[in-house]
């Protein structure tokens, strides 16, 4: 880690949040947002792991926090892909704009 | 040594670059079952990154976890809806340019205020080891109503998924 400025990473970590977003808002299956979401909480966790590395006064701190987004990450995917496949099963369908029952 | 060093640094924004290819394969191949192995290229190498900065543990977390169980159960979903997302249905919505116009601005914003801030470095931290003992003794002590928090988030979302997915009438 002094190999590379703390700069460069947040940058990378930006980019791939950015990416993820743009993932998240234009696709149209449900799953492709499920999987733009994993994106930016990896986004996150880099970011976690970075500071935990160079500001940090605990050096387990941020990896500790780390592990919970993973196993948040874990739950979402789980939860998602049931409602995903509850939705399939009711509906025949797993494009976000097809779902409007909601909407006006 | 210098010939090290310089690997090292080559070797880590390679692994960079390549994790944002592979990210931005996930959000424009028009194949989903693509884009989950994009997803999963990119998982692996931020593990190398976590490598990288001396985060063992969590290199091993990101593996077993991601690349292992998260892959595979949106591996499963993609391969039950598959026959939905054939060649010709369109996988992007219209919001495509508000999108891209919105985040490039959010960009520009934030890597303006990171280039602008000085980030102080510790070197206590700096050369600070993390041992999965570190990590677990942190969990169990500092941590603990955290971890406890989790458990029972997971808990909830195991029984949540499983009463969701179920049919909801077997006659």
């Amino acid at each position: 880690m002094t190999l590379i400025p703390v700069e460069h990473v947040l940058i990378f970590s930006l980019l791939l949040f950015a990416i993820g977003l743009y993932g998240t808002l234009t696709r149209r299956n449900i799953i492709g947002i499920l999987i733009s979401i994993e994106l930016m909480l990896n986004a996150a966790n880099i970011n976690l792991v970075v500071f935990a590395k160079t500001t940090s006064l605990s050096p387990e701190t941020g990896q500790v926090f780390a592990v919970f987004v993973i196993a948040i990450a874990a739950v979402t995917v789980a939860v998602g892909l049931a409602i995903v496949l509850a939705l399939y099963r009711s509906r025949k369908t797993i494009f976000a704009d097809e779902v409007h029952l909601l909407k006006w | 040594m210098e010939i090290l060093t310089l690997a090292a640094k080559i070797g880590a924004y390679a692994l960079m670059t390549g994790v944002l290819l592979f990210a931005l394969g996930v959000v424009a191949l028009r194949n989903l079952f693509h884009s989950a192995l994009c997803l999963a290229a990119a998982l692996i190498g931020i593990a190398g990154l976590y490598l990288f900065f001396r985060a063992d543990f969590l290199a091993a977390v990101q593996i077993l976890l991601y690349v292992g169980a998260v892959m595979t159960v949106i591996i499963f979903a993609i391969m039950l809806t598959e026959h939905l997302s054939g060649k010709t249905t369109i996988q992007h919505n219209r919001q495509s340019l508000p999108a891209f116009l919105g985040i490039a601005a959010l960009v520009t914003v934030i890597a303006k205020v990171i280039l602008q801030t000085p980030w102080p470095v510790t070197q206590k931290a700096l050369g600070a080891h993390t041992s999965v003992e570190g990590i677990g003794t942190a969990l169990m002590t500092v941590y603990v109503f955290p971890f406890e928090v989790i458990s029972v988030v997971l808990i909830a979302a195991l029984i949540g998924a499983v009463i969701i997915a179920k049919r909801e009438n077997p006659s």
